[in-house]
């Protein structure tokens, strides 16, 4: 069986073997492998070719900048999600604005895991997917599955713009495959992870699994959830995600991250603009709460939302 | 060091003296161009730091890398760049290299290894660092990645990680710091508490050359030799040199905050005037040469400013409005 976790690191192997431009810098990724051993046994595969940095998240993320400019397709790891904020202005204001400014595309992978594990606390736990999708010029993908994990990754390496790629530390080692696939949908379009008719749920990262399971749940009752896996958040794909508020006529969005403009935010403004006469009811959103991620699991598990919490929305939304 | 660094030669000296007094004319018409109306945004005069910047341009090869900053439009000139594409990007032709999109010293052409700087100070020097990684990964050797910066840079979080990653890969990048006594209006005082900035490059295991910035012969055997040392693997080079920005930060600044006494001090000198008295003093030109010079100079930039002014602007229904070179994701980008 495949791990997610695996699957980042068979991802990054096919790519250094596959693509002679294909280099990793980050911390602790050489002959240690990452602190989640993301990049285990890369560094003796590929000598030279994956290599530890300094704790300088802007270096990192700057380098990889400048070696994108000049033809090379870095991959680089920021230890947590959270610590990438010290490398934010190179990814938002020089990455971001690269292509735009000077015609000369910046084809960089910066990957973040991201997301709450229990004891994780306020700094290891952060979804920092919307900050990123705010500023311009940068695609920012969240794989939830552990296909998704693996083709996904390897797009963005293809991908000549630069590319968060948000991973999510909650499913490195709860999800499973058998085995890994050669195609997938593109970066850009959601999935339709479960049909219903009753309502939509919108989601992605390691929501969508919380979601899953209260649509297990509600189906109990005889009511059906259509969980809409939007994969990408930078595109996002509203296509897909009206044509499905269009079957249901109920909207809830459920995310990870903190509420107040995020990606739960933006989806619900999308809707309500673009397919306001789709809606028999107000959308409803499900977000973590608006405070800093707590360390305790007792306080962890009540911050994020959860099967029970989605389930409970859901079914206000549908009036039961 | 193996090789020997060749001296500095009569020829070596007008060359980069000609390239200063270009960069001084071209800045003369600019301010003007901004007083006039004519440029939108605002115009930065490298005046008082051509020496350090020409000697620093002049001494990358086709080939290197350079990331210039805010007062190089002498080092530019020098590296490559153009009277043309220099008005065209403070005048805001569509024509220009940035098209509109960006502006002043905001300019480059990264695929030609001329790398457009952002604002956030310091943000260049790990980017020149991965430009060199990425060419010693693919095999090049001989490359040598420059990027200059103020005392106010230095005490960035960009400065310091770029100086020192590099410094852990042994990259060839120089490093140039005009000490110009003044970040925007905060003294060195204020800056920084180290004796010297050149006490960091211990800090960082790298070689440090210290310059004086007024002095145009000082400026090019000490670049010659940073630039040298990186190209044959001695790593990162900082060079230091102490001037006096003579221009207040940018043209709607009135410098108020000038401590007169710099003035008259040795670091108050105009390094184009010292040049000019050098030439003259060793016999090499007269007034006269040099005055004639400084009319071809003024003759390309006027007959360049005129052309530019009569190009097109962008226009805002012709842009296609994408921040991503990919085409098939523009219309889900924007959210209205």
């Amino acid at each position: 069986m495949i791990t997610y976790l695996e699957a980042i690191r068979l991802a990054q192997q096919k790519a250094l073997a596959t693509d002679p431009r294909v280099f990793l810098y980050g911390q602790d990724i050489g002959n240690f492998g990452g602190a989640f051993k993301a990049t285990k046994n890369l560094a003796a595969e590929f000598p030279g070719r994956v290599l530890d940095a300094p704790l300088s998240e802007d270096a990192i993320v700057g380098m990889a900048i400048g070696a994108a400019i000049e033809g090379a397709r870095p991959i680089v790891e920021m230890q947590f999600a959270d610590f990438s904020t010290c490398g934010l202005n190179q990814i938002v204001n020089h990455a971001g604005t690269l292509f735009y400014r000077t015609g000369v595309p910046c084809p960089i992978v910066v990957r973040l895991p991201s997301g709450g594990t229990s004891g994780g606390g306020p700094f290891h736990s952060q979804s920092l997917e919307a900050i990123y999708a705010h500023w311009p010029g940068l695609v920012v993908v969240t794989p939830a599955t552990v296909e998704d994990a693996y083709t996904m990754l390897l797009e963005a390496v293809a991908l000549d713009d630069p590319v968060v790629f948000c991973e999510h530390k909650f499913l490195y080692y709860h999800l499973k495959a058998e085995s890994l696939p050669e195609t997938s949908l593109p970066i850009g379009k959601a999935r339709i992870a479960r049909t219903g008719r009753d309502a939509t749920v919108v989601t992605h990262g390691a929501m969508l699994h919380e979601s899953l399971a209260a649509a297990s749940e509600l189906a109990e009752d005889g009511y059906q959830l259509e969980i809409v896996d939007l994969r990408s958040i930078k595109p996002l794909d509203t296509d897909t995600v009206l044509a499905s508020v269009a079957r249901t006529g109920r909207l809830l969005v459920v995310s990870e991250e903190w509420p107040w403009g995020g990606v739960s935010a933006e989806v619900v403004s999308r809707v309500t603009t673009e397919g306001f006469g789709l809606l028999d009811a107000a959308p409803m959103r499900v977000n973590a709460k608006d405070t800093p991620v707590p360390y305790h699991p007792d306080l962890w598990s009540v911050h994020r939302p959860t099967a029970s919490t989605i389930a409970a929305a859901a079914r206000r939304l549908l009036d039961l | 060091m193996s090789k020997t660094i060749a001296p500095v030669t009569e020829s070596d000296y007008l060359k980069a003296y000609r390239v200063m007094l270009l960069s001084r004319v071209l800045e003369e018409k600019l301010a003007s161009l901004y007083r006039a109306g004519m440029i939108k945004g605002g115009v930065f005069l490298g005046r008082g730091q051509e020496a350090l910047s020409t000697a620093t341009g002049i001494h990358l090869r086709k080939g290197d890398i350079f990331a210039p900053l805010i007062r190089d439009q002498a080092g530019r000139l020098a590296f490559g760049d153009t009277v043309l594409d220099t008005l065209r990007t403070y005048l805001g032709s569509q024509l220009g290299s940035m098209r509109g999109r960006d502006g002043n010293i905001h300019r480059g052409r990264p695929r030609e290894g001329y790398y457009a700087m952002i604002s956030h100070l310091g943000a260049m020097v790990p980017a020149v660092a991965g430009g060199l990684l990425a060419r010693r990964l693919r095999g090049e050797s001989g490359v040598v990645g420059a990027t200059c910066l103020g005392d106010g840079g230095t005490s960035t979080g960009a400065f310091h990680e770029g100086l020192n990653a590099a410094a852990v890969d042994k990259l060839p990048l120089v490093v140039v710091v005009a000490n110009n006594q003044y970040a925007y209006s905060t003294p060195n005082s204020r800056q920084y508490a180290c004796a010297d900035l050149l006490d960091k490059a211990a800090g960082y295991g790298v070689a440090g050359h210290k310059a004086d910035g007024t002095d145009l012969l000082d400026c090019l055997q000490t670049l010659r030799k940073a630039v040298h040392d990186a190209r044959e693997g001695g790593g990162p080079q900082l060079v230091v040199a102490s001037l006096l920005r003579l221009v207040g930060h940018g043209e709607h600044d009135d410098f108020s905050y000038l401590d007169k006494t710099l003035k008259k001090s040795p670091v108050g000198e105009d390094c184009l005037l010292a040049a000019e008295k050098h030439i003259v003093d060793q016999g090499w030109k007269s007034t006269e040469d040099l005055a004639e010079w400084r009319r071809e100079a003024e003759q390309e930039v006027n007959t360049t400013a005129d052309r530019v002014r009569r190009e097109p602007s962008p226009d805002a229904e012709e842009d296609d409005w994408a921040a991503l070179s990919r085409s098939e994701y523009r219309e889900q980008f924007a959210a209205v």
